[in-house]
């Protein structure tokens, strides 16, 4: 049988089914299902803990007249948000726009490192080391060197914000472009399926639920490196607010910054489980 | 009428870690238009890498191997494959699961809708379009991929054990409907499977391969009614032909265990 002892190149190959992992560094389910509100019963339940905890709040302070600096009564961190908010304005649209603009150069960068990334393995290997150290490495501590370098505005916080964003939506991704099921992409290539139409209809797909982890967390990182960022650079953003009155122990006012940041937080994730449960939902 | 597929003496090794292993030795065999053709042999003999040749993801190391008087090598238009696991995208819907060899094929989907709509029917399973493949059983995700392979009308269809992976329940009624879409069509069919009775059943001829490496052993030619009789299965005459391929696959074992060159594929991935 020495006829065909010429190319020994090719392994035996595997014929079974590849069912890709489920979990990844971050499972999307948690975002998909971890909440899900349905009926009147679960909506009053969720309220009445609320009123119970404000309400018993407000009543606490009011009843031992407990300073605002101390802690502020839910009603007045309500007014505080309402009466500030003019003046608070336009420090809201700066840390948007720090957050959405740097979120939007890093999570691009990211997105297209990491496809482009996992088609060469070799690359892959010798990059990662680099982006676990971006991750590892709070990238506020950048920012005092980066104003030195770009002075007192908002370029040093949306770079900061790309480099905090960008390797999360990264290496997400990239745990999703390596789940390469053979046998989805054997069955691509025998109706002749070209690389880029194995990358569009096979790869893209399977690996969307762990991009949008990541864009996910990325933009929670990004968010939260657009605050601290404000903190350390000063004059204008929210987290400068927050720094600010809390200086001067108004801590009402500073409650007021707390909710606008908090709701951007949460308005991030709604947007992203909303983007899962359309997107992703196959792989419950 | 014409031979559609023709294997001339294909031959197939891979390499692995304990040298290589010979999986297909000169395997030879005809399948003429409109006939259905089933190979079968025990496991590890090859089958499987017989059809992966013949699809041109594998190819063969040597022989030559034609369909439809083209050698094979790479995908074709002309040719289906239904693979043993149903292997539907989950993140497609059922119609667009279908459809899917004709977006790769960058056919215009439109043309096609009344042969999928037709071809849905004739596996029951009008009404599941929007459905996902999660909340199919197994038999109709594998209905599913049967009708995709049939979505872009090609003239042969090659089969890997399709039904291996359902219960035998199952199986007996995928064996009906595959016979009655191969009686609608007249698609030409090579089968591969490891059930002789199941061989017997659908196929006009059965090629028998010896353990590895696959050989050609014997050609049945099966002598029974078409179309199968209702209790086909539990006559008589169907049994002696199935105990005479059984027979024959146990003597080619008994003469590899004489000449001591019998692998047991009890450990083997390759199937």
């Amino acid at each position: 049988m020495d006829v065909y002892e010429k190319q020994l190149v090719e392994e035996i190959p595997d014929f079974e089914e590849h069912v890709p992992e489920k979990h990844g560094a971050f499972d999307i389910s948690a975002t998909v299902s971890s909440v899900k509100i349905h009926g009147w019963k679960q909506v009053t339940g969720i309220l009445a803990v609320a009123i119970v905890i404000l309400g018993g709040l407000e009543l606490v302070i009011r009843l031992f007249q407990v300073p605002e600096f101390v802690f502020p009564a839910p009603s007045a961190t309500f007014k505080a948000l309402v009466t500030s908010f003019p003046n608070n304005y336009t420090h809201f649209l700066i840390t948007i726009s720090e957050l959405v603009s740097g979120y939007v150069v890093g999570a691009s960068i990211g997105l297209i490192l990491a496809a482009v990334l996992t088609q060469v393995p070799y690359l892959e290997k010798v990059i990662t080391p680099y982006i676990l150290l971006l991750i590892c490495t709070p990238t506020i501590a950048l920012v005092p060197l980066l104003m030195l370098k770009l002075g007192f505005n908002i370029w040093p916080r949306i770079i900061a914000v790309s480099l905090a964003s960008g390797p999360m939506v990264m290496i997400n991704s990239v745990t999703g472009f390596r789940r390469t099921d053979l046998a989805k992409i054997a069955l691509a290539k025998s109706y002749g399926a070209t690389t880029f139409q194995i990358f569009k209809m096979i790869r893209f797909p399977l690996a969307l639920p762990m991009i949008i982890v990541g864009l996910l967390v990325g933009g929670i990182f990004g968010l939260i490196t657009a605050v601290g960022s404000d903190m350390v650079g000063g004059k204008i953003g929210l987290g400068n607010k927050i720094s600010y009155y809390s200086s001067l122990a108004r801590m009402a006012h500073f409650f007021a910054i707390i909710i606008l940041v908090a709701t951007i937080g949460i308005s991030i994730w709604i947007i992203f489980s909303r983007v899962g449960k359309k997107w992703a939902s196959w792989q419950e | 009428m014409d031979d559609v597929i023709v294997v001339e003496k294909v031959s197939k090794v891979y390499a692995s870690e304990r040298g290589p292993v010979h999986a297909i030795d000169r395997f030879s065999m005809k399948v003429k238009e409109g006939d259905f053709v089933a190979i079968v042999g025990p496991s590890g003999c090859g089958k499987t890498t017989l059809l992966w040749g013949l699809t041109g993801l594998h190819p063969f190391n040597g022989g030559k191997a034609y369909i439809l008087g083209e050698e094979v090598g790479k995908p074709r238009k002309d040719v289906g494959i239904i693979f043993q696991q149903a292997n539907l995208l989950p993140w497609r819907n059922i119609l667009q699961n279908v459809l899917f060899p004709l977006e790769v094929m960058k056919e215009n989907t439109a043309d096609h809708e009344g042969r999928v709509k037709d071809l849905l029917e004739s596996v029951e399973l009008t009404g599941f379009e929007n459905h996902f493949p999660r909340e199919l059983s197994g038999g109709m995700q594998q209905r599913v991929s049967i009708v995709r392979a049939l979505s872009y009308d090609p003239k042969v269809l090659l089969m890997d054990e399709p039904f291996g992976a359902l219960d035998a329940y199952t199986r007996d009624e995928m064996d009906t409907l595959l016979l009655g879409i191969w009686k609608k069509t007249g698609k030409t069919i090579a089968f591969v499977t490891h059930r002789i009775e199941e061989a017997v059943y659908l196929a006009n001829r059965v090629y028998v391969m010896t353990p590895r490496p696959g050989t050609n052993s014997a050609l049945f030619d099966i002598d029974l009614p078409r179309p199968r009789p209702e209790g086909i299965t539990m006559e008589q005459k169907y049994f002696e032909i199935v105990a005479e391929i059984k027979k024959r696959i146990v003597k080619d074992v008994e003469k590899q265990k004489e000449e001591g060159v019998y692998q047991s594929q009890a450990y083997s991935t390759v199937t």
